[in-house]
């Protein structure tokens, strides 16, 4: 396990320039998450436009792996459809808790397959999850206020 | 192997070979060899990533010599049975180990009787177990004080406590350099007539900062306070007399001085601790019970409910002889030695900045910093350890259990580099040359 396997150019170019980053109006939801062993937070906001998403905005404080994470997320799931990001996050779950044994699906995931370097080192799974994370949590919370 | 009989410090010589590998005469001090040293810790010989391992995360846990290990494993092998309540020879046995290492932790903190030692499971249940039994005395209004520089062991205990019973919680604010407000605590009537308990660390372990624990502890007593001193941090590195400290209750964990994970001490004053409730209930900790009631065997025992950690007090008692081997000044004067380099070495990194005092002056071996690259973009101290770590080079990222330390600072977290009795300048090169590395890899980002 090599230190370049985790910092991957695609995470460090995300990293460098966050896309969707900083929090828009309108939205649906907004959630706070925190990971309480280093104080990285992840502050975000959902945009529904009926089972679509059509804004994901953050504020994120933490690791390059956080913050570049974030980036790609908000990248794979803006205009796309809630139960397709969903599933989105739990490919990529499954991805990060694979421990590098899953082949991801770059159709589906691109610049996320980046990110499965980072499975290898136990310690950083927590860091790429939060902003996926945070996600899905802001999505069925703006789904529960509407219903 | 009495409990109370026996010399001053048992067996120094013994362990003064495996220390120095030599045989030292008993009027002849031990000169400090760090290589020497380094051989009694078998992990030190690792390797990370095909570089040798540069350990500098003692604040947070200590390695172990061999010699604490083959105690515990003596014990089990040999002696293992419960305490106090098996009547055959190996209870027996086990009881004496115990109390006997309840003895030599009481001369290694310069307690004036080993009743006066209460073993927990760490510092912070010993620190829980102060709140608790205080807090029985606490009426509303009362006044506990804490400083903004805790651990959140000698937080939220607190926090809880003044939840509890209507008390207030107020703290100690810190200066830019990382020292206690004292002036602006004065001149805020911070410790009056209301304050009932202080409760504050006699070493940081973010800062490293050194607190003037008798002042504080002869402002609290002037008020009629009670002075709680978290010392997990402080008696592994200095020469910690709890009899002259001034304090009333002291609590500290083993782990970090050498020692088993497992257990922790508290030591208080014997009659205060006589006066305290009890804390859990369960076996050992009681006299007589009825269905109607119970009453509390005396200290330390009433504290100590159920069985206790007693390979890791009889792991522990073998940590405190090894240090005491090698001697706690001469302990604390390579910490300083040490803690010196590595702070002369960050100093003249730019874009590294240290959070508390930055000279080795009433300073302990915690150093905790913030990393930039050359063009000023922050670093984040989870990406610095990881390229540390690629280089073998163990350091602590986060916010180090004190998040309000941290917002007082104003910065998220941080990078901690902690020392040890084993650690080497070279050790500190490392360190130094692996940070430079850290800021040109991240610094080619921009």
């Amino acid at each position: 396990m090599k230190v370049e396997d985790l910092y991957q150019e695609i995470i460090l170019d995300h990293y460098r320039t966050k896309h969707h980053s900083g929090l828009r109006e309108p939205y649906d939801a907004e959630v706070l998450h925190v990971n309480p062993t280093c104080g990285d937070e992840v502050r975000l906001r959902v945009h529904l436009d009926g089972n679509k998403v059509s804004d994901v905005s953050y504020e994120a404080l933490g690791c390059s792996i956080s913050q570049a994470s974030a980036s790609v997320m908000a990248d794979l799931v803006i205009g796309r459809d809630v139960a397709y990001d969903l599933g989105l996050y739990e490919e990529f779950l499954t991805m990060m808790q694979s421990k590098g044994q899953i082949e991801p699906d770059e159709e589906r995931l691109e610049d996320g397959i980046a990110f499965a370097g980072v499975a290898k080192f136990p310690a950083r799974v927590k860091c790429a999850l939060i902003g996926w994370s945070a996600f899905r949590d802001a999505v069925i919370r703006a789904q529960s206020e509407r219903s | 192997m009495s409990v109370d009989g026996g010399p001053e410090y048992p067996a120094t010589t013994d362990l003064a070979d495996v220390a120095t590998g030599s045989v030292a005469l008993a009027d002849e001090p031990i000169i400090f060899d760090v290589e020497a040293i380094r051989a009694d810790f078998p992990i030190l010989e690792r390797t990370v990533a095909g570089a040798p391992l540069v350990y500098l995360d003692s604040a947070n846990s200590s390695q172990k010599p061999r010699v604490v290990v083959e105690a515990i494993e003596d014990h089990y092998l040999n002696h293992n049975a419960n305490v106090a309540r098996a009547m055959h020879l190996l209870g027996a046995e086990a009881t004496e180990a115990f109390e006997d290492s309840r003895a030599q932790l009481a001369r290694f903190i310069g307690a004036n009787r080993s009743e006066e030692v209460v073993f927990t499971k760490n510092a912070s249940e010993a620190l829980n177990l102060c709140a608790y039994t205080l807090g029985a005395a606490l009426r509303p209004g009362d006044e506990i004080v804490i400083s903004v520089m805790e651990h959140h062991s000698n937080i939220v205990p607190w926090q809880l406590l003044a939840q509890r019973t209507g008390a207030v919680l107020r703290w100690f604010d810190v200066t830019h350099d990382g020292r206690l407000d004292l002036d602006k605590a004065a001149a805020e009537g911070l410790v009056n007539e209301r304050t009932k308990i202080i409760s504050v660390a006699y070493v940081s372990n973010v800062l490293g900062t050194v607190n003037p624990i008798s002042q504080i502890a002869a402002v609290g007593h002037a008020v009629g306070a009670t002075v709680v001193i978290d010392a997990s941090q402080a008696v592994p590195q200095l020469a910690v007399d709890v009899a002259a400290l001034g304090a009333d209750l002291v609590a500290f964990t083993g782990h970090k001085m050498v020692g088993p994970t497992g257990i922790g001490v508290l030591w208080g004053r014997y009659e205060l601790l006589a006066a305290l409730p009890p804390f859990l209930g369960g076996g050992e900790m009681i006299e007589i019970v009825t269905m109607e009631g119970s009453t509390y065997a005396p200290p330390p025992h009433r504290f100590e409910a159920g069985t206790p950690p007693i390979a890791q007090a009889v792991g522990l008692a073998a940590a405190a002889q090894y240090l005491s081997a090698i001697g706690m000044d001469q302990i604390s004067a390579h910490e300083r030695d040490v803690t010196a380099y590595a702070l002369q070495g960050m100093r003249a990194l730019p874009g590294l900045k240290i959070l508390g005092p930055d000279e080795a002056v009433d300073r302990g071996g915690a150093v905790s910093f913030t990393l930039s690259t050359p063009d000023g973009q922050p670093i984040h101290p989870h990406d610095v350890s990881q390229l540390l770590d690629s280089r073998g080079i163990a350091v602590r990222a986060g916010h180090h259990c004190a998040r309000p330390l941290h917002e007082r600072f104003g910065v998220q977290s941080s990078t901690r580099a902690s020392f040890y009795l084993y650690t080497t300048h070279a050790e500190i090169d490392a360190l130094i040359e692996g940070l430079g590395y850290t800021m040109s890899f991240f610094g080619r980002l921009r």
